[in-house]
């Protein structure tokens, strides 16, 4: 059964019902008592997000400060109801300025109620795009094209959009000037081991498009991925133009995109919301430029004394740089003191996460930067110390840059009025977990 | 821009209700409005705000929407509590229901179907009848699921009003969302209904295929769920489906991305092109380690349904191990899933690698991810015996850092690395003696001193290093003492010398006189009385060599992982445990048990089996462990039990609570009269062999017709061929002129056997202190002592089946039988342990294999042949003592007549 949910309640971390729905009848009301009671003042809270209590079972995430808790007694879809979960709490932050948690919640409440209502029925989710859903339902709550008053902008056919084969994007729409900006993101996840080799090594990308286009425009995007290089060059019968080509492992889309197109032709074809959404997401594990490398060398001197030092080295084009470089150098609990030197930026120790953070705002291109520590620990009483040693963690944005290096190489519009459209593209790579382990 | 709702969560300081009650009848609009939302805020805080019901109601009428839909959303909440009330709102929903806005008709019909009040049901009907062929698609994709939510409410209704065909038709709707929810409607009421509803037949899958690349993302789930239900003519249909799936694979939605691979697995099955079958693997591989990059518990969604995939198909993600490496920041949840994986996909050639990854575990915070890390290693040791060695090598060095749960770990899986590479490693014993004193856990001491005693010959010090645990033998845990004890014996038989013997006596008296667990009591009289009485056998017995162990990591039940994968993304596979097992509302089995290849268990049975009320009160308490072999698994392990209380606590549908087995009540049925009382001078017993727990039972009714109290019963039974007797004396108190009384009389097996061909015959001799002796005779029924634990794999069953001469084959016909209903029958059998293993068809006939066992574990592989509703049963079984055969034969043709 796809049913994803029987109720769901938002909780604050005490346990508070903030706010609640019942969607069947197979689950009481209070069974929440028993999710407080079995879960959440337990230790059992977090340990694992399926829990079965009594004939119920019980599905819950936490958003910032508030717990969402779905309630099932059937074979409930659980990939539907987190999913559904993802989808309704980016629904409400776009509904609420981007914010989510306990007071966006009690400010809102009768929206949300409304919301609530209008995704699921009967535990089937139903529509969630924002886009389209307000369309009618509104903060003001009466700017339904049907009320008496004159709406200040009428919506003649909410409810066919709502269930209509583009059910993203509404009809009707003017802009001036018509323009796309593709954001290419990526997010580099590495795990090194201490003596440099890489253990696990992935990038994770997604395309946010922002969309201010007229009418209902067909796109078609073209990247320089090595399938569709060559499925355009079979169908234009010509060879493919040398460069470099890269390999998606995997892509997923947006509803708006036409898999079956896709599939057959390997092209990225779609009609798309208005506004800011994330077009597509794609995982590339072969050929990832790893834009920094870290080399630990930890040391123990004795029972209380340990040196650290850490060499970073950027190793993208010369002429580009990372921002908001930060790096985390994990220290033993027992730490008392401790001296560093830095060649660029600034470090400090962060007792509260047994760590120096060592931070530095520009970091240019193929340069090197060392940190170099010394540590003195409180020598405890005979005790072994602990093994235990966490990586180093490291954070970056280096813009114009992608650590897979895929490019746009195309973005057509078409439109049936014909006009032009003025297309932006910016590449930016993050870190993901980016871990080197010492 | 956020809203400022808050406000109407502030309390004023006169009364709360009468002011809200004089705000809710004012006559401005806005004050009318807000006064709702005060309402329906003090609701949201659990308030109880029902008295103002007919003050909200009367704000129901009007032209705003918002206002609407919070009087509706107050109606959901309180309109059971004030049924007589709520009659109140049902004129302005059958209005709504005809309102030009097709948001207010929708938004009418959707709260009425929430509403469970028997008088708005009656009112829903002709709304939802016209909102069915509503012009806009909006109302008719809410009026569908509205079918649903009144085939809850009353299924009659639904059906008596042809709702399901109007939802049928629904199926051609031309809007892909209507579409999406009349298909969720009609699979929700066909899982409802033993009737077939919803058949998906080659027409309606093209449709529904056509409409999957249209609809919404959740409706592709509902569709793709339904679907997953249909079964391919043929390997041709199967690939046309596979290929109008695959392009799903690439969807964001992971609900798409899941539902589309349980449908490609089920497809797979009738592929019979591996190229084909490659292929897809290779397709379905990067979306499922896109999934790992979700939010954690989608994550964890994910992994535990790649470990059923795994087990199924082991090439899909064999090259994929690293993604399953775990982040240092990952959530405790996803670590212990991924590390399953990983044990799962390590091989020869990845194992290096793996190793250090679970070493690098070893040492990380979490105590419980570290333990399981540990045993991950142990139990790859055990799965690839070229990486042994490696194994115990990584296991050594983390013995060296001398953590001390990391030590218990380490000592606990190389005791299993011994059993699975016997007189190998053992080289090692020495660095394990070192970490003696750091134990304290009862498994790891257990395991050590299984090590000590197994090995003891080659341990210098084994002697010495046994005392020093039997110091405290009286407050270890029963586990380690049980260890302790065996260790003990095994080491007096390998080194007979004084010090041992010393040890052994104290060890024996210890756990003989000095305690109270019957089972180290048990254990330890057993050996006493092997030692006295022959060593030599004493030592063929303790020191017999062991069965080697095998890796445990595919452990799964092949019958339950097709089942579980046939429920991918949904809650059973996530538990690893069958929908059945933890829905307690599920209400169909019958159509189901016709379709699935394996049994159904005695589960489905146990309602309904008149015949052996006793077995039938045992057979639940069976079949949870008889339905997965003895070698359940500990992740698949069912979960603590839960406490009724919380069940009464939160009001849950009890009504499949298991019967107590333990006492059938006074009164069951009658059992067949053996003394009549015209030959007992007044005293009739009836009496009857009956099984409950896995023990077998003499049931008993004495009823006194006599003018005198008759007192003092006991009971005699003659040899026998199955050695029946009683356990203990006959309990039946003094019986008055005129009353009777039920006993059940436990008995026990080969106590005094009858030599000689077997037969049924059981004599029974009854006296008491009035009335001479009385005998009597009864027959064994064989099935009473079928036992639990009959029930055989498939593969075992064709094993054992070849492996017996066709001598052992013995055949009757049973021409005046006739089996009217496969699943009854089965059920009934499955009552009585005759398990179901497979069954095939014969032109009209139909063939079922089953098993069974009686004690001494001698086996009987039965061939049943009939077609239902046809006399004429023919049965072939195979047993390694055909002299049963008849008995057999006896019981099954009684079994089946009644």
């Amino acid at each position: 059964m796809p049913v994803a949910a029987s109720a769901i309640y938002f909780l604050n971390l005490r346990g508070d019902v903030l706010i609640n729905r019942l969607y069947r009848d197979d689950v009481g009301g209070n069974m929440v008592d028993a999710f407080r009671m079995h879960i959440m003042q337990t230790k059992e809270l977090g340990t694992c997000p399926v829990r079965q209590i009594g004939g119920c079972s019980f599905l819950y995430m936490r958003i910032s400060n508030v717990y969402i808790v779905i309630v099932v007694s059937s074979n409930a879809n659980v990939a539907c109801a987190f999913k559904f979960v993802v989808e309704a709490v980016n629904l409400f932050k776009s509904y609420f300025g981007g914010q989510f948690d306990e007071d966006a919640i009690r400010n809102n409440f009768v929206l949300i109620y409304e919301l609530l209502d209008e995704i699921m029925d009967f535990g089937y989710p139903q529509n969630l795009s924002p886009e389209i859903l307000k369309l009618y339902i509104t903060q003001e709550g009466v700017r339904s094209p049907f009320s008496s008053k004159p709406a200040d902008k009428p919506v003649p056919n909410a409810t066919l959009q709502v269930t209509g084969a583009v059910g993203w994007r509404r009809e009707g729409l003017m802009y001036k000037k018509n323009e796309v900006f593709l954001d290419i993101v990526e997010s580099v996840n590495l795990l090194m081991s201490s003596k440099g080799s890489v253990l696990r090594c992935d990038v994770t990308g997604k395309i946010l498009m922002k969309c201010f286009l007229s009418g209902m425009p067909d796109l078609k995007l073209g990247l320089n991925d090595k399938l569709g290089l060559e499925k355009e060059s079979q169908l234009k019968a010509r060879p493919a133009k040398s460069g470099k080509t890269i390999e998606l492992d995997d892509v997923t889309f947006h509803q708006c995109v036409n898999l079956t197109r896709f599939n057959s032709e390997k092209t990225v074809s779609f009609v798309p919301p208005d506004g800011e959404f994330e077009l597509m997401k794609y995982r590339i594990t072969e050929g990832v430029n790893l834009p920094f490398r870290v080399l630990p060398t930890i040391k123990e001197l004795g029972r209380t004394r340990m040196e650290v030092n850490v060499k970073v080295k950027s190793v993208f084009g010369a002429k580009m740089f990372a921002l908001g470089v930060v790096i985390k150098i994990p220290v033993p609990k027992q730490t008392a003191k401790t001296n560093f030197q830095v060649t660029s930026g600034r470090a400090k120790y962060n007792p509260s996460i047994d760590s120096l953070v060592w931070k530095i705002r520009k970091f240019p291109g193929q340069t090197e930067s060392t940190l170099s520590a010394e540590v003195e620990l409180i020598s405890t009483m005979g005790e072994k110390k602990s093994s235990t040693r966490p990586p180093i963690q490291m954070e970056f944005q280096v813009p114009m840059f992608t650590a897979s290096g895929l490019r746009v190489r195309f973005l057509k519009v078409w439109e049936k009025s014909g006009y032009n459209t003025v297309e932006w593209v910016r590449y930016i790579t993050k870190a993901g977990s980016y871990e080197v382990r010492c | 821009m956020s809203g400022h709702d808050s406000k109407y969560f502030s309390t004023t300081k006169k009364g709360e209700i009468p002011e809200l009650k004089e705000e809710l009848n004012s006559q401005y609009k806005d004050k009318r409005k807000d006064a709702v939302k005060k309402v329906i805020a003090a609701m949201t805080v659990g308030k109880d705000v029902s008295s103002l019901f007919t003050d909200v109601v009367n704000c129901m009428q009007t032209e705003n929407l918002e206002l609407k839909k919070l009087v509706y959303l107050y109606l959901i909440n309180y309109a059971k509590s004030q049924p007589d009330l709520a009659i109140l709102a049902v004129n302005t929903f059958v209005k709504d229901s005809q309102d030009p806005n097709p948001l207010i008709r929708a938004l009418a019909v959707r709260t009425m179907g929430c509403i469970r009040v028997d008088k708005i049901t009656e009112y829903l009907c002709d709304p939802l009848q016209r909102c069915l062929k509503d012009d806009d698609p909006y109302v008719r994709k809410t009026a569908a699921i509205c079918v649903a939510k009144l085939y809850d409410i009353n299924a009659e209704l639904v059906e008596d009003r042809g709702f399901l065909d109007s939802l049928k038709d629904l199926i051609s709707d031309n809007n892909p969302m209507v579409v999406a929810n009349a298909v969720a409607a009609l699979a929700e009421i066909q899982e409802n209904s033993a009737r077939p509803i919803f058949e998906i037949t080659s027409a309606t899958l093209q449709k529904l295929l056509t409409a999957l690349n249209e609809c919404t993302e959740w409706g592709q789930v509902f569709i793709l769920d339904a679907l997953s239900r249909y079964k391919a003519a043929d390997a041709r249909e199967a690939e046309n489906i596979v290929e109008r799936v695959t392009p799903r694979l690439q969807h964001a939605n992971c609900a798409v991305v899941l539902s589309a691979v349980k449908m490609i697995l089920q497809q797979m099955e009738l592929i019979t092109s591996t190229d084909i079958v490659r292929n897809l693997c290779k397709k379905m591989a990067p979306p499922l380690v896109t999934l790992l990059s979700a939010e954690p518990e989608i994550q964890y969604v994910a992994l535990r349904n790649i470990n059923l995939i795994v087990q199924k198909r082991p090439t899909i993600l064999a090259h994929e191990i690293k993604v399953f490496f775990c982040k240092y920041n990952d959530p405790i949840y996803v670590k212990m899933e991924k590390l399953e994986i990983m044990i799962k996909l390590a091989s020869d050639r990845n194992i290096d690698q793996v190793l250090l990854e679970f070493k690098e575990y070893a040492t990380e915070v979490d105590v419980d991810f570290v333990r399981k890390a540990v045993r991950a290693i142990g139990r790859c040791a055990i799965k690839l015996e070229r990486a042994a060695e490696r194994c115990i090598s990584v296991l050594l060095e983390l013995i060296k850092i001398k953590v001390n749960y990391v030590v218990q770990e380490a000592i606990i899986v190389i005791k299993d690395i011994f059993r699975r590479y016997p007189n190998t490693y053992e080289s090692i014993i020495a660095t394990l003696c070192e970490s003696l004193d750091t134990l304290d856990e009862p498994e790891a001491k257990a395991s050590m001193i299984w090590i000590i005693g197994e090995y003891a010959e080659r341990i210098d010090n084994a002697d010495e290093l046994l005392e020093s645990f039997l110091e405290s033998f009286p407050e270890e845990p029963p586990q380690v003492q049980l260890q302790l004890l065996t260790a003990t014996v095994k080491l007096f038989l390998k080194k007979p010398t004084e010090g041992p013997q010393q040890m052994i006596q104290a060890v024996l008296n210890n756990a003989t006189v000095e305690t109270d667990n019957p089972d180290l009591r048990d254990r330890a009289y057993i050996y006493w009385r092997l030692l006295s009485t022959d060593p030599e056998a004493a030592k063929d017995v303790v020191l017999a060599e062991k069965p080697v162990i095998t890796d445990d990591s595919n452990q799964l039940d092949s019958s339950l992982l097709d089942e579980l994968l046939a429920n991918i993304a949904t809650l059973s596979s996530v538990y690893h445990k069958p929908p059945e097992s933890f829905v307690t509302r599920l209400k169909t089995v019958s159509q189901r048990a016709e379709e699935d290849d394996y049994p159904e268990g005695s589960e489905s049975g146990y309602p309904e089996s008149p015949a052996h009320p006793v077995d039938g009160a045992a057979s639940p308490s069976s079949s949870s462990g008889s339905r997965h072999p003895a070698t359940s698994p500990p992740v698949a392990a069912a979960p603590a039990p839960v406490p009724d209380l919380l069940g009464d606590l939160i009001g849950l549908d009890n009504s499949n609570s298991l019967v107590p087995v333990d006492q059938p009540a006074p009164a069951g049925p009658p059992l067949p009269v053996l003394l009549p009382a015209a030959k007992g001078q007044g005293l009739q017993i009836s009496a009857e062999l009956t099984r409950s727990d896995g023990q077998v039972f003499y049931s008993m009714l004495f009823e006194n017709n006599t003018q005198s109290v008759l007192d003092g019963f006991m009971i005699q039974f003659n040899k026998n061929t199955f050695g029946l007797a009683a356990t203990g004396p006959l309990q039946v108190p003094p019986l008055h002129p005129g009353t009777s009384a039920r006993t059940l009389l436990p008995m026990v097996l080969f106590q005094n056997v009858a030599p000689g061909a077997p037969n049924t015959l059981l004599q029974v001799a009854v006296k008491n202190n009035q009335q001479p002796v009385w005998y009597f005779s009864d027959k064994i029924s064989l099935h009473v002592l079928f036992t639990e634990d009959g029930r055989m794999e498939r593969a075992t069953f064709l094993e054992t089946w070849k492996s017996l001469p066709d001598s052992n084959e013995v055949l009757r016909e049973f021409p005046g039988l006739v089996i009217k209903s496969m699943e009854s029958t089965l059920d009934k059998l499955a009552a009585s342990n005759m398990f179901f293993i497979a069954k095939r068809k014969n032109a009209n006939q139909e063939v079922l294999y089953l098993s069974a066992k009686i004690p001494r574990g001698i086996p009987f592989l039965i061939e049943l042949t009939a077609a239902v509703g046809v006399p004429g049963v023919k049965c072939a079984i195979k047993t390694p003592s055909p002299e049963m055969a008849p008995l057999f034969f006896e019981a099954l043709e009684h079994f089946l007549q009644s």
